[in-house]
């Protein structure tokens, strides 16, 4: 019995390790394992053996089994390996064919300006207002301190379509209203970005153009406040380290008045091209707000001062993206907007 | 304003050149556009023409010896002028003129060594030029120095600087201003101007007489002059006024002109002889017409102020003289104005009618003190350059304030606005530069006195920044407001959208809200009443657009000229309207879609209605308006420029809010496809928060129905007709396949739906579904006609 169970193993092992794939394998572990394989009829045919045998037939056969299956094993692990390589390299695909266009949409450069102004300084605890832009003369000059006749109006050749209403020259305009909805007549602290119309069309000027405006009324607001300010504001729009330069200026609305120059961004203020070789770039007007323009808006300019600026948002996004010619922001090239659709880092 | 420097170095000492001086000024709020020498010539030198001859090869042209001094040159000239014995100005080899650099070399065969110039190729302006100036090489006097500079002989040397002043500053409209700002800067004295002369033992009041008859008139002097020479103008007269732009003309012209430069306060003289001993300020009459100095007719208005002769307009007042009364060649006696007319009249007449040296400065206010000093110093030069004998006395009327404003200010509230910490005696120090005198009522408050030339100083913030003016506020250190932090608000809703409309593939516009008329009336039903600008740049951008899709129409066709053809498009923006004489404003949303869109990881596929009304859909469930939207055929209500059979109302809780539709073929060839909402009207209509639904736990079950209808019926009422007899046990509802054509009756259509059915405690069973499958077709046979396919 020993022996011939000696004989199964020998043959089992041989064909086993002579299959030369999954079914072989297969036939191999049925002709030998299976319930009428050779291996199992040793163990049914142990009936007829002494009791002192019986264990250590047992034995011997449970040991080729072990044996036998775990061969049988590693050589499955083996077939499947190759079936899945085969299957691999069969469903091998050209990588470099173009893909299928997941195409998005994009953001008008402009609004992305907007959109990152208004990120940061809602992040300063601002809140965003906007205003009509068909707007009434009262709101965007002479409750701003420009009444009928006052020269400066010059500094806006305005597009009127009545004597009362014009397209709004400046967002500007919304300080005034700000202040006039605000009955409890309590700090403000706004930006106001939008459109703004002025008789103008040139490469640098277009009669349509975009401006954010920034209004804060509370007590003791001063100068150092609104440098602090407008440094945050510069630094986070146009780079790190950029040095503000206040020059002394006019406008109605604010008194003292300064246009703020950045040192230029491209040179370090060096002198180029784009600073016209000052090193510097004006950027903001700003200034303490006028108290003749708190007291028209019901605010006590004993009790309370504040800052107010405003910007050019157009040359912002010209200066952020290196666009040379304002007209390309209005043009809507698809070719141009395209290229907006990507997350600024 | 441009500053000539000699001129402003009669009254101040300037030690810097002229570019530090622009910078300096600019550091104190007046920017220059410009700051260099009058005449940028370079390399010229004065030369006597030795010996000139024909040239060989030329009918006009002359090769001349020229003695520069150290050498004798040969020069080929083409002037008709140019003659043996004349004093030039010759630009030698390399000189640099605005027309190009100077070069030696042979001109038809003849060796030349420079050239000699006329004064227009040194490169002053047209306007300065005289007639033989423009045709002819510039004849010196005999007695110029061979050999020395001629700019500097001609007293032409000037630096000058174009600032360009803020519209507060009328003040630096005038060289004794200037010279005021510059005292401050570098901490000098302002020098006395000359106002000395004889007067004669007449009376003018016993001859000639003003009367004011307007409030708009607040002071009026008149002296008479006698006896005048008109001639030309001394050289330093005649370059100051070219440096300064103006044009000179004669002595006595130029002198009123020389004066409102040095003083601000512009003249008019008139020639004393065609007045009837008489002037009259007054409004003009309605209609009432006057011909001015340049030989036009002008048609006044009664906000108009006039000089009259007591019968008739004279002079549009602080605008233009009159050309009946002007300064002629046979001018003797003169009478001189010195006046203040309201600067708000004044710029409207001057907006009106012209901009000139006098109106800009009328306009921002005078210093009654500056309208005593110039009618002095016309007399002072008058007497030195035109000979004139001064009569005695003046007639005047005068009801202006001569005396300086007094205004309180703490050091503590400099110091407070400004942010710094300024010593007292720093502050003191600005104020005793800007030459304003002052007190100190305690420790804390100065009391200062502002004189009347600066006009724009009327508060005590007007005195902080005089303070942050010349002391500076470079020094400030910022930081951030003291005031307690708050979360900021947005408009996030538009910024949802605005992602929105990206993520469904579309580029965001941003395009002109002026249009033409036609433009502004299209896409719109009712409202075609347009509001349209007074005074608009051009034709093609007059008028508020009604609806932004023409504006998107627009960027359709700029893109098609340039072979893009894909093109899907949207704008959040305003449009205007205006009823009964109402005017008003509304935000959209508008999109337009043409060629291929490209549907996610799927192919692209080309634009159709459903495309876009898809979009439209997914903005408006996005917005939280999902079931409560529908879209509406009114012919009578759709604007003519969409394809009657392609277009639609977009409704939200049964109230229109925007239109849908293919762009007509009349207005467009090209499949296009638009929309627009009404962002005010739709975002208006609230919806609840966004709360989670549960989800069944139990299947759900899918049945599908074809029902064959009238090709004429609509999917939506169908739907609407099937939901309502399918009862709650209907979740979902969805068209899969329209079809017409074979197996179907003419004049029908087979409409498919795919219907879920669904209940949150437990499975449906089959019994329940067919009871409501059947329940479906015999409603839709009812009321619709339905019959179901087989």
């Amino acid at each position: 019995m020993e022996e011939k169970i000696e004989n199964i193993k020998k043959l089992a092992i041989a064909e086993i390790e002579n299959s030369s794939n999954e079914k072989e394998l297969n036939d191999a572990k049925i002709k030998y394992l299976g319930k009428k394989g050779e291996l199992t009829a040793c163990l049914r045919g142990m009936g007829s053996l002494t009791p002192e045998e019986r264990p250590v037939i047992g034995n011997l056969v449970n040991i080729v089994k072990n044996k036998l299956e775990e061969m049988i094993e590693k050589k499955e692990e083996e077939y499947r390996k190759l079936e899945l390589d085969r299957k691999l390299r069969e469903e091998t695909i050209d990588i470099t064919l173009p893909s299928t266009k997941i195409k998005r949409g994009s953001k008008h450069p402009l609004n992305r300006i907007i959109e990152e102004v208004e990120d940061l300084f809602v992040s300063m605890g601002y809140d965003v207002v906007t205003g009509p832009e068909l707007e009434t003369d009262e709101y965007c000059f002479e409750r701003l301190n420009l009444p009928k006749g006052h020269p400066a109006r010059d500094m806006q050749d305005s597009f009127y379509i009545t004597s009362e209403y014009l397209l709004r020259t400046q967002t500007s305009a919304v300080q005034a209203r700000a202040m006039m909805e605000n009955e409890e007549k309590s700090p403000i602290r706004i930006i106001c970005p939008g459109k703004t119309y002025r008789r103008d069309d040139d490469a640098t000027h277009s009669h349509q153009f975009s401006q954010v405006e920034g209004l804060v009324i509370d007590k003791d607001i001063s100068l150092a406040d609104l440098k602090g300010t407008l440094e945050v504001f510069v630094r986070k729009m146009l780079g790190d380290n950029l040095q503000l330069r206040f020059r002394p200026s006019y406008f109605p609305f604010t008194e003292p008045s300064y246009e703020v120059d950045v040192s230029c961004f491209k040179c370090e203020g060096k002198g180029c091209s784009l600073c016209k070789q000052t090193g510097w770039i004006e950027v903001l007007g700003s200034g303490i707000v006028h108290p003749n323009v708190l007291k028209m808006n019901g605010y006590d300019p004993e009790k309370y001062s504040g800052f107010a600026f405003g910007t050019g948002l157009d040359r912002l996004a010209m200066f952020k993206y290196g666009i040379t010619d304002i007209r390309l922001l209005y043009k809507n090239d698809v070719r141009f907007l395209k290229q907006f659709d990507r997350c600024d880092r | 304003m441009k500053l000539s420097t000699n001129f402003v170095k009669d009254y101040v000492d300037i030690d810097v050149d002229v570019k530090t001086l622009a910078e300096d000024m600019t550091k104190v709020g007046n920017e220059y556009d410009e700051a260099g020498k009058l005449i940028k010539a370079t390399k010229l030198v004065i030369g006597e023409v030795k010996e000139c001859e024909m040239h060989p090869d030329s009918d006009h042209l002359h090769v001349c010896k020229v003695d520069v001094g150290d050498k004798i040159l040969n020069i080929v000239c083409g002037a008709p002028n140019v003659r043996k014995g004349l004093k030039v100005i010759v630009a030698l080899d390399g000189a640099e003129l605005p027309g190009g650099i100077i070069k030696k070399g042979i001109i038809r065969g003849q060796e030349s060594n420079g050239m000699i110039c006329s004064i227009a190729e040194l490169g002053l302006e047209n306007k300065f030029l005289e007639e033989k100036d423009k045709t002819g090489i510039h004849e010196l006097p005999l007695d110029a120095p061979v050999g020395e500079d001629p700019i500097n002989y001609m007293k032409m040397d000037d630096e000058v600087i174009d600032f360009d002043l803020t519209a507060n500053r009328g003040d630096l409209l005038s060289i004794l201003g200037m010279a005021y700002e510059i005292s401050a800067i570098y901490d000098k004295k302002v020098k006395d101007i000359d106002l000395s002369y004889d007067e004669n033992n007449e009376n003018i009041n016993k001859e000639f007489k003003v009367e004011v008859n307007t409030e708009n008139c607040t002071m009026f002097l008149a002296k008479k002059v006698k006896n005048i020479k008109i001639e030309g103008s001394p050289d330093f007269i005649r370059n100051r006024l070219i440096a300064s732009g103006i044009r000179p003309i004669n002595n006595v012209v130029d002198i009123s002109n020389y004066v409102m430069l040095e003083t601000g306060q512009p003249l008019h003289f008139y020639d004393a002889d065609t007045l009837n001993g008489k002037i009259e300020v007054r409004m003009a009459n309605d209609n009432e017409k006057l011909t001015t100095l340049d030989g036009i007719e002008r048609v006044l208005k009664t906000s108009d102020i006039v000089i009259s002769d007591g019968n008739k307009a004279i002079g549009l007042a602080g605008v233009m003289g009159g050309l009946e009364t002007e300064i002629t060649e046979n001018t003797k006696n003169v009478i001189i104005e010195s006046a203040i007319f309201n600067p708000v009249k004044i710029r409207m007449t001057s907006k009106d009618i012209l901009r000139s040296e006098a109106s800009i400065r009328f306009e921002k206010g005078l210093d009654p003190n500056r309208t005593y000093m110039a009618i002095e110093r016309a007399c002072n030069l008058l007497q030195k350059y035109a000979n004139a004998e001064v009569v005695g006395n003046i007639a005047k009327y005068d009801e202006e304030k001569l005396e300086n404003r007094e205004i309180e200010i703490s050091f503590e509230n400099i110091n407070k606005i400004l942010g710094m910490e300024i010593d007292k005696k720093d502050i003191l120090d600005v104020y005793r530069r800007l030459g304003f005198s002052y007190n100190l009522k305690d420790d804390e408050i100065i009391v200062v006195s502002v004189p009347r030339r600066r006009g724009d100083i009327t508060i005590k913030e007007d005195l902080i920044e005089e303070v942050g003016r010349i002391y500076g506020v470079d020094n400030i250190v910022g930081k951030l407001p003291n005031i307690p932090p708050k979360a900021g608000n947005y408009d996030k809703v538009t910024r949802g959208i605005r992602n929105k409309m990206v993520d469904l593939g579309l580029n965001e516009t941003l395009s002109y809200i002026l249009v033409n008329e036609n433009e502004a009336k299209m896409f719109t039903k009712d409202d075609k009443e347009i509001a349209m600008l007074l005074d608009p740049m051009s034709e093609d951008r007059n008028t508020l657009r009604n609806s932004i899709i023409p504006s998107l129409l627009k960027i359709f066709e700029y893109n098609r000229a340039r072979n893009v053809e894909d093109v899907s498009l949207f704008e959040i923006g305003k449009a205007f309207y205006k009823k009964n004489e109402e005017y008003g404003e509304n935000t959209y949303i508008s999109a337009l879609m043409t060629g291929n869109y490209y549907l996610g990881i799927e192919n692209k596929k080309k634009v159709n209605f459903y495309i876009i009304k898809g979009i439209v859909e997914e903005l408006l469930d996005y917005l939280g308006y999902s079931g409560r939207y529908s879209f509406v055929v009114k012919e009578d209500k759709m604007p003519d420029e969409l394809h009657p059979g392609q277009s639609a109302l977009i409704s939200v809780n049964n109230d229109v809010v925007g239109i849908i539709g293919r762009v007509h073929p009349r207005v467009l060839k090209d499949d296009v496809y638009v929309f627009e909402i009404n962002l005010d009207k739709l975002l208006a209509k609230k919806v609840g928060k966004m709360k989670y639904k549960e989800i069944s736990k139990y299947p759900s079950v899918k049945k599908d129905l074809a029902l064959v209808v009238d090709k004429e019926k609509e999917a939506q009422e169908i739907s609407l007709v099937i939901k309502k007899f399918a009862g709650s046990l209907l979740s979902d509802i969805e068209v899969f396949d329209v079809y017409e054509g074979k197996g179907i009756p003419e004049g029908k259509k087979s409409i498919a739906y795919s219907l879920t059915f669904e209940k949150s405690d437990r499975t449906l069973t089959d019994e329940e579904i067919n009871i409501a499958m059947e329940k479906i077709i015999q409603g839709a046979e009812k009321k619709i006609g339905a019959m179901l396919r087989k």
